[in-house]
């Protein structure tokens, strides 16, 4: 090999140019970019969020004057009082009962769904479910909900096709039910529970999905290998691996079913959930504080379904 | 260790095939694996070797073929009803359970009593040297902890064969030829069989009994690791097992007077000043060293032979080396070796 004979010259060095110099700037003070990067969003978090939350748990803790129709905004335990009555206990009763009956449907709903686009669906057939579960999302609540209203209908399309298969008698039973029936599917607890199983079960599948995709496929093939019958492995890894997803996705249908009052209103019957009785409370019957107390309630029932969660070791996996 | 007295055979595959559509990852594979073997499946990746290793733990069944285990037909048997157990290549452990929750998860599906299971246990973790892990979380461990782990949490049920899937290929190098060293001690104190996928040919040569060499799907060549890197049957398993010189067609004409391809190792030439006579016994071929690459325990060479191609030598840094051996780049040489030491191949890739 020749022998290369080269001569370098250095770059003679130009002073940085301005837009450098700032990268260079925030390039040696990572604190102050991190700080400028969450400004915003913590602005937002804290005036808004919080700001509202506090005003909120504040508001609970005033009174309205029976006589007058006024607030009082001196400290006091009167609304709690209030809101201890048996009547609201009931819409709290009745709202968690649903919230819960919706949460562990859509888990169970949810799961095999999750679990074949995790498993088994290819790229293909994985890009079609995504859409699929995600497209209803893309109209609105409110439609979709009506629309419900009148697929649920004493002359809808249920209605009908159970007349087709010779059904009707069995529907008519359901509806015989008490406490989930009612004149039809629109005006029952029933067809509610298939409303809200409907809108929510996308927030379920979702996360338990993600949860699934995280489970490297040697770690089924591990357990077969160890002598675990495919039973085994779901109960031992699969479902505990899959556990904090259900977690995650319960916190969306339980919460947004406890705080929802479109759905009762438009599909229920007369009966309130917390969310109507914070509508009529904060509207008609003008009672802030009454209607703060109300919303602190399913504050503190997903607080105490956290620490259940976390007791039962739903964020260990994470 | 050479192949067991005792040849009773642990694994046997008869004509296995395992085609994923027209990818013919095994190809009519036939090998017999004998009771306390260590023995290698060696290939570059996509060769078939882990998918043949998949098919004897049961996470694939064969399109066409026999498996036995211990003379049992096990093709088509799920992997939780075979007798065998793996070490993943990425360890597979369980993220969700402790140390001593994932060793001990074999003997729970088998409702082996929980004393005798924290004992089992216990002994696990003192031969893969993690005494008193038990209650670590795998995502506490490091890389070789985990390794270890994964071995233990395979050993514990005693299986009669032991399949291990690139189990070092995560490590760094030094932990890898420390952990080659405790697997083959361990393989020798319990006395099971072993059966190890790696691409590595050192690590294949240094750890195996015997080993089977993959290529496209089909075995080139069993064997010890000398027959294999002393008598490779083929281009591939010459050029795969250790680095060579392959010297074909009219260069190899001009040599031994036949067109069959020549292989013949770096280490097996020497290095000689120009004027060295050939004697009978040897081959000799002029030639001008290229380039030197100094690497401590020896130097290698490339040299230009004047009949045009190039040959790979490697010369051992002896104390006693001559200086008279013109080893400077663009010195004339003459390049020897023993004819014997030349293998002739029976095909070329």
């Amino acid at each position: 090999m020749a022998a290369l004979s080269l001569t370098l010259t250095p770059p003679t060095p130009k002073p940085p140019s301005l837009p450098r110099r700032i990268s260079t700037f925030f390039f040696r003070r990572p604190n102050l970019s991190l700080i400028l990067t969450l400004l915003l969003p913590l602005l937002w978090l804290v005036v808004f969020y919080i700001g509202s939350l506090s005003s909120l748990l504040v508001n609970s803790f005033f009174r309205l004057d029976g006589f007058t129709g006024l607030i009082v905004r001196q400290f006091s335990l009167q609304t709690y009082r209030e809101l201890a009555s048996p009547s609201n206990v009931d819409i709290f009763v009745r709202t968690a009962v649903m919230a819960a009956t919706v949460t562990v449907t859509c888990a169970i709903l949810a799961f095999p769904v999750a679990y074949y686009m995790a498993r088994y669906a290819n790229y293909r057939i994985k890009g079609l479910l995504y859409l699929g579960v995600l497209l209803p999302l893309w109209s609105s609540y409110l439609v979709r909900v009506y629309t419900w209203k009148i697929i649920l209908a004493q002359e809808g399309i249920i209605t009908w096709f159970a007349n087709l298969l010779g059904l009707h008698g069995l529907l008519e039973a359901l509806l015989a039910v008490p406490g989930i029936g009612g004149p039809s599917l629109s005006f029952s607890f029933l067809g509610m529970f298939l409303v809200f199983v409907y809108i929510w079960l996308p927030y379920m599948i979702l996360p338990i999905n993600a949860a699934l995709e995280r489970v490297p496929k040697s770690v089924l093939e591990a357990s077969a290998d160890l002598g675990a019958r495919p039973g085994y492995t779901l109960r031992k890894v699969i479902l505990p691996l899959a556990f904090p997803g259900v977690v995650a996705g319960s916190i969306f249908t339980f919460s947004l079913t406890l705080g929802d009052y479109i759905i009762p209103s438009v599909i229920g019957n007369s009966s309130f959930f917390i969310g109507q009785a914070v509508f009529a409370q904060q509207g008609t019957a003008g009672n802030i504080p009454l209607a703060a107390a109300m919303t602190v309630v399913p504050i503190v029932i997903m607080f105490l379904y956290l620490m259940v969660a976390r007791r039962l070791g739903a964020f260990e996996a994470l | 260790m050479n192949a067991p007295t005792q040849l009773s055979i642990a694994v046997r595959l008869q004509a296995v095939c395992r085609y994923f559509g027209e990818v013919k990852a095994v190809d009519h594979v036939n090998l017999d694996i004998y009771d306390g073997e260590f023995f290698s499946l060696l290939g570059p990746s996509g060769s078939g070797k882990t998918t043949c290793l998949r098919l004897i733990a049961g996470f694939e069944q064969p399109t066409s073929g026999s498996i036995q285990l211990y003379g049992q037909e096990v093709a088509n048997m799920p992997p939780y009803e075979r007798d065998v157990n793996t070490v993943f290549q990425d360890y597979a452990l369980f993220p969700h359970m402790t140390v001593g929750q994932n060793i001990a998860y074999g003997l729970m599906v088998k409702k082996v009593p929980k004393p005798e299971r924290e004992r089992r246990v216990r002994e696990m973790l003192e031969m893969v040297r993690l005494p008193g892990m038990e209650n670590r979380k795998p995502s506490q461990l490091s890389g070789g902890q985990r390794q270890r782990v994964a071995l233990a949490r395979a050993l514990v049920n005693h299986p009669r064969v032991l399949l291990l899937d690139e189990p070092l290929g995560a490590l760094d190098l030094k932990l890898r030829q420390q952990m080659q060293i405790e697997l083959k001690a361990i393989q020798e104190r319990i006395g099971i069989t072993f059966i190890f996928v790696t691409h590595d040919q050192e690590e294949a040569l240094t750890m195996s009994d015997r080993l089977a060499v993959f290529n496209h799907g089909k075995i080139e060549q069993i064997g010890t690791p000398t027959e294999l890197y002393e008598h490779p049957a083929t281009g591939f398993v010459a050029g795969f097992v250790g680095t060579t010189n392959l010297i074909s067609g009219d260069s190899a004409r001009k040599l031994t007077g036949s067109p069959e391809t020549l292989s013949i190792r770096p280490e097996k030439i020497r290095l000689c000043p120009p004027d060295t006579p050939v004697t009978e016994d040897l081959y000799g071929i002029d030639g001008t060293v290229r380039d030197t690459i100094y690497l401590g325990m020896h130097t290698r060479y490339l040299v230009e032979t004047d009949a045009g191609f190039d040959l790979i030598v490697v010369q051992q840094n002896l104390e006693s080396a001559s200086a008279d051996i013109p080893t400077t780049r663009g010195s004339r040489v003459k390049l020897l070796w023993y004819k014997d030491s030349a293998r002739r191949l029976t095909e070329m890739e």
